[in-house]
């Protein structure tokens, strides 16, 4: 499964099993959803109140599962760590922001883009602007300094937590909250729901399909092979949800999504520009936690505190749209942001080196 | 033949270096990388830069040495 064939098969793979889940029960165009996944998880963990919007996604547990296995199988696990970690941290928090100020992660802006969501094509547009400004860093140097060798357990706690999830979610203890109504109170059936991610974890370790990384090589290296995997979840879950009359063109009425067109641009621009700065968009995370990468787990940590925060001050929109907390926010995450690109690239803090 | 270390490099980072790097010595570079994704990724771009690529093991480490 080497080269282009392989990344257009998992793309295309991501693309077919998100319409089967969005079949099965999975809330509209939302087969797959890092942001969205660990927004519920922070909510049945109780980070968050918003009744709606708890439960444990296996989907999230079979992803990271997924990687470790193939990563060990391969000898590809590694633990390994200590590169900017609150960084990171902060990196996943505004990321996640970013996407509920959108209502979607970059894998779910593709999934929307091929049932036909205009708001998505928005979104897409504020994401490449993101990324374009991250690129402009990255060439002027930007980077978050190396990565250490880790003790090997520290790269195996992160994939234990899940399939502590995961035991919560079959068990269901009284502390854990499951939405009784909304789109957390949607899911496909637990065991398919955690195939679809372990199948996909481990096309996704193996490929290396990252939503972000298609733009960024493009427009750094002119190399197409990540962005082969993007236009592949697009044709196949366009196909899909045109087969099973769930394609629906328009602005209006799009599943969990509002048609604010500023605040669709503007919250993908930050999970555009933050994602670089990450090296890989939320899908990429997951996966590279699975494979003992901590630096990755603390982005994933961020993104969980960041839904949380979302969902307690009000920053995350509804389909009524964005909130003016949520458009503060995301003026702040830019001057955040900016900071951050600043006195990272080597080229333009010279007190960084 | 000038060497560049990227372990420890998350990606994109092990392929800018050795694009930088080899802007000043286009005549070819020894690059240090320690994962397969990195090894992947630079010996793809050096590749489509019409670099021939030769790779050895170095312990847990690859050498990969450029050549036009």
């Amino acid at each position: 499964m080497k080269g282009k064939k392989g990344i257009i098969l998992a793309g295309g793979a991501v693309g077919l099993i998100s319409v089967i889940l969005g079949y099965y029960g999975n809330p509209g165009n939302m087969g797959y959803c890092i942001a969205c996944f660990l927004r519920d998880i922070a909510g049945a963990l109780g980070l968050h109140r918003a009744g709606v919007v708890q439960y444990i996604r296996p989907e999230i547990i079979g992803l990271v599962l997924g990687a470790f296995l193939i990563s060990l199988k391969n000898k590809e696990f590694e633990s390994r760590g200590g590169s900017a970690p609150f960084m990171r941290f902060m990196l996943g928090m505004v990321v996640m922001i970013g996407a509920l100020v959108f209502l979607g992660c970059p894998l779910r802006m593709v999934l929307r883009i091929g049932a036909g969501d205009l708001n998505a094509i928005v979104g897409l547009a504020g994401f490449l602007a993101g990324i374009l400004v991250g690129v402009r860093f990255l060439n002027k140097g930007f980077n978050l300094k190396r990565n250490y060798k880790m003790p090997k357990i520290e790269g195996y706690i992160f994939p234990v937590v899940n399939v502590g999830w995961f035991i919560l979610l079959i068990t269901a203890p009284a502390f854990i909250f499951f939405s009784e109504t909304g789109p957390g109170s949607q899911a496909a059936p637990i065991l398919m729901s955690l195939a679809a991610g372990l199948i996909v974890g481990v096309l996704a370790q193996k490929t290396r399909l990252c939503m972000v990384g298609g733009s960024r090589d493009m427009m750094l290296f002119k190399d197409n092979y990540l962005l082969l995997g993007f236009i592949s979840i697009i044709v196949v879950s366009f196909i899909g949800n045109i087969s099973l009359g769930f394609f629906n063109l328009g602005f209006a009425g799009q599943p969990v999504a509002h048609t604010d067109g500023l605040w669709n641009f503007l919250g993908m621009a930050v999970v555009g520009w933050g994602s670089v700065l990450l090296g890989g968009c939320p899908l990429r995370q997951l996966i590279l936690s699975g494979e003992g990468n901590t630096d990755s787990v603390v982005s994933v940590m961020g993104m969980i505190v960041g839904a949380a925060i979302a969902h307690n001050f009000g920053l995350a929109s509804s389909p009524a749209g964005a909130t003016l907390n949520g458009k503060v926010s995301v003026i702040i995450i830019f001057v955040f942001l900016a900071i951050i690109s600043y006195f990272n690239s080597d080229d333009l803090a010279k007190t960084n080196i | 033949m000038n060497r560049i270390d990227t372990r420890g490099m998350s990606c994109p980072q092990p392929v800018l270096m050795t694009k930088k790097a080899l802007d000043k010595n286009p005549e070819g570079l020894e690059i240090l990388v320690d994962n397969n994704t990195a090894k992947g990724n630079v010996e793809r771009f050096l590749k489509s830069s019409g670099y021939t690529t030769k790779i050895t093991e170095d312990g847990e480490d690859f050498i990969l040495e450029a050549k036009k």
